[in-house]
């Protein structure tokens, strides 16, 4: 316990939610008074909200940990309480360290100001010392790429800027441990990746993260252990990748389970799944392993196609196609398929991918679907995950180097 | 240096880290100076934003802080000097009046300021912490630049009338501590009243005109009889304002006892607007 950084003991955060309006107007309390001021104030039906339910697990140094969940799960009341913004119920936590909070980008800019005072600004309010901004202020300013406008009072700024600007002072916060809620989700993809490798360089320096995020792949190449909050409590508390498949299954189940909203008894073909042909107990859409790969996609056609098309597609987190295969239908009945395919090897690196299947009935295409779940590829990343962004291959190579001349020695 | 001290125990080795333990609210609350002292750069940082930002608002900037009170003493000279004839104490009307409108206006200005400093910063207050106090503490402090601004006017005003402050002017600073408690303590009450229910902003007007006329600006306390002196020092700027009066004039005799009466009821505003400010403190991120 001695080497935790964050330690949280059965937090619990209760929230009251009733009729009662969110803030009060002193003239309605006056008018309550006066109209009954011998009526003890009755207490309303107020219901109870536990937004966070005994929480407890421990960080240790220099840990990169990611918070996953639903929407109002209650990760970012976890955080809060750890950031000292709202205070728990029950329970406690102990913070080893000089605690930096990053729960929105451009925290403490004002308008009105130029860049460079938001600069200065929001940096204290994020807990630099002055000395310290002004050390860093030339590398904030060149992080955010927008030396030319730093005179420009913000409010001229495009929102890109605004962003970039305010990441820039975030990111070059020096706490020991940093506190970040869903900040990356917003800006450009280019701008993102470079504040993602600016948040890995962070975390190789040894500082301790705790990190929410909805996009899985973030996590995936940022945090080694994930924390699945639901419904206020931990579910599962263990390695990243672990974790996320996990969540992932679960959500996609309850997709599938879901009614469809696109009606499918309307379109001429259904889409019904897919799933890895793997061994019981291993999960159908995470795939772990560089061998070969089976999997099937099971389809219902409505209608009869005598001649037609049947295609696949794989696209990776961007977009980007990965694979693309066609496959002819020939003399189909009316029914439900299951269309199995294998692949000697999938050698993608590590994250998530998504499915595109579609029907061509000699016409026209006849539907064409994103399949749910997407496909976790979570074999160990081969290349350095710094370089995340290079590359789409995952692939083990050999490497030999052999000298095959010797360089003539630089005249002395 | 104990006997015992000689073996450091680990835990003292680790204690070099500050170790933050986040608990439940409690029901006692202590006072925060150390925790604000702590965060004594981002108060400057909030300071240094509101006089930046009003100075940039405003097209007369600077001289806003001047024209405020001098419209005001020009005003307040006609009607109730000239048409009414109220007594000012042998002094001018104009040195009469800007005395106390030197404070009177840098009070009115803080509560305005610190009234609204809960909600106008609730992004801020829902996304970081820092000591909440350091934002009425800001709004207060942010005042005293066009305090500043206003007193350079006066010793003008007091050159053209061949006012000589005395040696009394030495304890102007004690006065404008006292002034600066007082805004502190109402202004906490006001923030906190403000952040639970809204429309405290708009009752603080009449607040204001009320207490204008209820504080010894446009008439001296010796109008007031002299076996309810003590009532009217319960009022804090009564104080405040003879003691700007006589610390800058020296006229007349030192209000030391208004100004006991006066100190005392500001350290009770103080210091319960500083237990009202944290009750309303723990549950403020949850409302705002």
């Amino acid at each position: 316990m001695t080497d935790s950084v964050i330690s949280v003991q059965g937090i619990s955060k209760r929230y009251r939610v009733g009729e009662r309006e969110r803030y009060l107007a002193l003239r309605d309390v006056i008018a309550r008074a006066m109209a009954a001021p011998f009526r003890k104030r009755q207490s309303r039906e107020e219901s109870i909200l536990w937004a966070l339910r005994d929480v407890s697990f421990e960080i240790k140094e220099g840990e990169v940990v990611g918070l996953i969940g639903r929407n109002g799960a209650g990760k970012s009341t976890l955080l809060k309480v750890l950031a000292r913004i709202t205070k728990p119920s029950q329970g406690w936590a102990e913070v080893r360290g000089r605690v930096g909070s990053l729960l929105e980008v451009g925290t403490g800019f004002h308008p009105e100001l130029t860049g460079r005072e938001n600069v200065f600004l929001s940096g204290a309010v994020l807990g630099m010392k002055k000395v310290e901004i002004r050390k860093k202020f030339d590398e904030i300013v060149a992080f955010a790429e927008v030396e030319r406008f730093l005179d420009t009072p913000l409010k001229h700024y495009s929102s890109g800027m605004q962003m970039r600007l305010a990441f820039a002072v975030a990111a070059h916060l020096e706490p020991e441990i940093l506190l970040v809620d869903e900040v990356l989700a917003v800006g450009d993809t280019e701008f993102q990746k470079k504040c993602l490798g600016k948040m890995s360089e962070v975390s190789q320096g040894g500082r301790t993260i705790l990190f929410v995020s909805h996009q899985m792949s973030q996590i995936r190449r940022l945090c080694e252990r994930a924390i699945w909050i639901d419904h206020g409590s931990v579910k599962m508390n263990a390695d990243a990748l672990g974790v996320i498949s996990a969540y992932e299954t679960i959500v996609a189940r309850q997709v599938l389970e879901a009614p469809s909203k696109n009606g499918s008894v309307s379109r001429d073909v259904a889409f019904m799944g897919w799933e890895l042909l793997v061994e019981d107990g291993q999960s159908k859409h995470v795939l772990d392993h560089f061998g070969p790969v089976s999997f099937r996609i099971l389809i219902r056609l409505p209608k009869p196609i005598p001649k037609g098309l049947y295609n696949i597609l794989l696209v990776d987190d961007q977009g980007r196609i990965m694979w693309h295969a066609n496959f002819e239908l020939s003399s189909m009945e009316a029914g439900t398929f299951e269309c199995r395919h294998r692949l000697p090897t999938l050698p993608l690196k590590p994250g998530a991918y998504r499915w595109k299947a579609g029907v061509y009935d000699g016409h026209r295409w006849t539907d064409s679907w994103w399949a749910v779940p997407e496909l976790v590829i979570g074999t160990k990343p081969i290349t350095n995950t710094a370089d995340e962004f290079q590359g789409t291959l995952n692939l083990p190579c050999e490497t030999e180097i052999r000298e095959l001349e010797k360089a003539s020695k630089p005249a002395p | 240096m104990s006997e015992t001290s000689a073996i450091v125990p680990e835990s003292a080795l680790l204690s070099e880290v500050p170790v933050l333990r986040i608990v439940p609210p409690g029901r006692w609350w202590i006072l925060p100076f150390g925790e604000l002292w702590e965060y004594r750069e981002l108060v400057y940082f909030l300071v240094w934003r509101d006089i930046k930002v009003r100075y940039k608002q405003t097209a007369v900037g600077a001289a806003w802080a001047v024209l405020q009170p001098l419209l005001t003493m020009a005003v307040f000279s006609l009607f109730f000097g000239r048409l009414a004839h109220i007594p000012s104490e042998g002094l001018p009307y104009a040195v009469f009046y800007y005395t106390a409108l030197l404070p009177w206006m840098y009070f009115a200005a803080s509560l305005q300021n610190a009234t609204v400093t809960i909600v106008e910063n609730q992004r801020l207050i829902t996304k970081v912490y820092f000591p909440r106090l350091a934002l009425p503490l800001s709004a207060v402090l942010s005042g005293l630049v066009d305090f500043g601004i206003s007193f350079l006017m006066l010793l003008v005003i007091m050159v053209y009338y061949g006012i000589r402050p005395g040696i009394t002017m030495l304890l102007l600073p004690a006065f404008l501590l006292l002034a600066v408690l007082t805004a502190l303590g109402v202004g906490l009450w006001l923030a906190a009243l403000n952040a639970i229910y809204r429309d405290v902003r708009y009752v603080l007007p009449f607040l204001v005109q009320f207490w204008l006329f209820a504080s010894p600006i446009a008439y001296p306390t010796s109008l007031v009889p002299e076996k309810w002196r003590w009532l009217y020092g319960l009022n804090p700027l009564a104080g405040v304002i003879e003691g700007f009066r006589w610390s800058l004039t020296g006229h007349g005799d030192p209000p030391s006892r208004l100004i006991l009466i006066s100190s005392a009821t500001v350290l009770l505003i103080l210091l319960s607007g500083i237990a009202y400010f944290q009750k309303m403190e723990t549950t403020i991120a949850d409302v705002v």
